[in-house]
C-alpha cells in the first residue's frame, strides 16, 4: 500500500500495464496448453472414427443443419463478448452487463444444443462405450463442452462482481482473460465443426 | 494494453459466417450432386478451417498487434508446432500401422493369394476353395 501511495499517476498506469502484460501472457500459455489437449484429441479422433465396430458410422450420425446451428451461435458468442470488451474499455458498466449477458445466453444455448445431441445418442444405444469411434467422438466434443461448461461458470462469476463493485481495473483484467478463453474456445469448434461434423458426412 | 475498436470484430465476424457458411454450402453440394471429387472437398474445407483460424486469431484475438518483444506470437508458433507435429506423426503412424498389420483381414487376403497361385487346379475350383474357406 504505501509503495502505490508514492508512486505518481504515470508509474502506477505503467505498473498495471505491466502487471496486465503479464497475466495476459500466462493466460496465453494456459491457452497453448490446453490446445494440446485438444492436438491430442483431434488425432485420437483422426485414427479412431472409422473404428464403428459395427455400430452407427460418421455417416450415420451426424445432423448437418444441427451442426451449423451450433456453430452459428457460438460465432455469434464470441463476437457479443468482443463487443462486450469494448463496452468494458468504455467504462460502460450497463452494456459491458447487457453484451456479456447475452454472451452467457448464446453459450447457454450452445451447450444446451450440445445435451440434446448427447442425450439423443444415448437414447439411441449409442453412447460411448459403443465403440472406438463414439469413444473418441464424445471425448473430443465432450472436452469442448466441458470448457464452455467452466467458461459460462466463469462468466457468472465475473459478471456477478462486475454488477457489484463496478468496471474496476483487475475486473476488466479478468473480462479481457474471459473473453480471450472464449475465442479460443470458437477457434476450437472450428475444428471440430470442419473435422467431425463436414467431413463426417462427406 | 491496446484499446481495440468495433471495426476488427466486426469485420472478423462477417468473414467467419460467410466462411463457416461456405463450408456447409460445399459439403451439401457434395453429398447431394457430386460436383467435386471427395479429396478436393477435404482440402477446400480444411483450407477454410485454417483461413477461419488466421481470421480469428487477427481479428478477434488482435495477433500481431502486439508490441515487441512478441512472446506471445513466440509462444504460440512454438505451440502450434508442436501440435502440427503430434498430429500429422500421429496420423502418419497409425496409417502405417493399420496398413501392414491389419491383422485377420490381412492374413486372408495372403492365404488367397497364395491360394491362387496353386499348380494343377483350375481357376474355378480355387474360387470355390475361397469362398468355402
Amino acid at each position: 500500500m504505501a509503495l502505490v501511495e508514492t508512486l505518481s499517476k504515470e508509474q502506477l498506469e505503467h505498473l498495471e500495464e505491466h502487471t496486465f502484460d503479464k497475466n495476459y501472457f500466462g493466460f496465453w500459455v494456459y491457452l497453448m496448453t490446453d490446445l494440446i489437449i485438444f492436438g491430442v484429441l483431434f488425432a485420437t479422433y483422426a485414427v479412431l472414427h472409422q473404428n464403428s465396430f459395427g455400430g452407427p458410422t460418421t455417416k450415420d450420425l451426424y445432423d448437418l443443419p444441427f451442426a451449423l446451428w451450433e456453430t452459428l451461435i457460438l460465432l455469434t458468442s464470441s463476437f457479443t463478448s468482443g463487443v462486450g470488451m469494448l463496452m468494458a474499455h468504455n467504462k460502460q458498466k450497463m452494456q459491458t452487463l447487457i453484451w456479456f449477458g447475452l454472451t452467457f445466453l448464446l453459450g447457454a444455448a450452445f451447450l444446451g444444443l450440445e445435451l440434446y445431441e448427447f442425450t439423443h445418442l444415448f437414447h439411441e444405444g449409442y453412447g460411448f462405450q459403443r465403440s472406438a469411434f463414439l469413444s473418441s467422438f464424445f471425448a473430443l466434443v465432450g472436452t469442448h463442452g466441458l470448457h464452455i461448461t467452466s467458461g459460462l461458470l466463469w462468466m457468472a462469476v465475473v459478471m456477478a462482481f462486475v454488477w457489484r463493485q463496478g468496471l474496476t481495473i483487475p475486473l476488466i483484467r479478468k473480462l479481457t482473460l474471459l473473453s480471450l478463453f472464449w475465442h479460443f474456445l470458437d477457434i476450437v469448434w472450428i475444428f471440430i465443426f470442419t473435422v467431425v461434423y463436414l467431413m463426417g458426412v462427406l | 494494453m491496446h484499446k481495440p475498436t468495433i471495426k476488427p470484430y466486426i469485420i472478423g465476424f462477417i468473414l467467419s459466417i460467410v466462411l463457416t457458411l461456405l463450408a456447409f454450402f460445399i459439403v451439401s453440394q457434395h453429398v447431394t450432386a457430386n460436383v467435386f471429387t471427395y479429396e478436393i472437398v477435404i482440402t477446400i474445407i480444411l483450407c477454410l478451417a485454417v483461413a477461419q483460424l488466421f481470421v480469428q486469431l487477427f481479428f478477434f484475438l488482435h495477433m500481431g498487434k502486439e508490441k515487441k518483444p512478441r512472446w506471445n506470437l513466440f509462444v504460440f508458433v512454438t505451440f502450434s508446432g508442436m501440435i502440427l507435429l503430434i498430429v500429422i506423426a500421429s496420423l502418419w503412424i497409425m496409417y502405417h500401422l493399420n496398413y501392414n498389420m491389419s491383422g485377420h483381414d490381412m492374413e486372408k487376403k495372403i492365404l488367397d493369394k497364395e491360394l491362387m497361385e496353386l499348380p494343377g487346379y483350375s481357376q474355378e475350383d480355387k474360387q470355390k476353395a475361397i469362398q468355402n474357406r
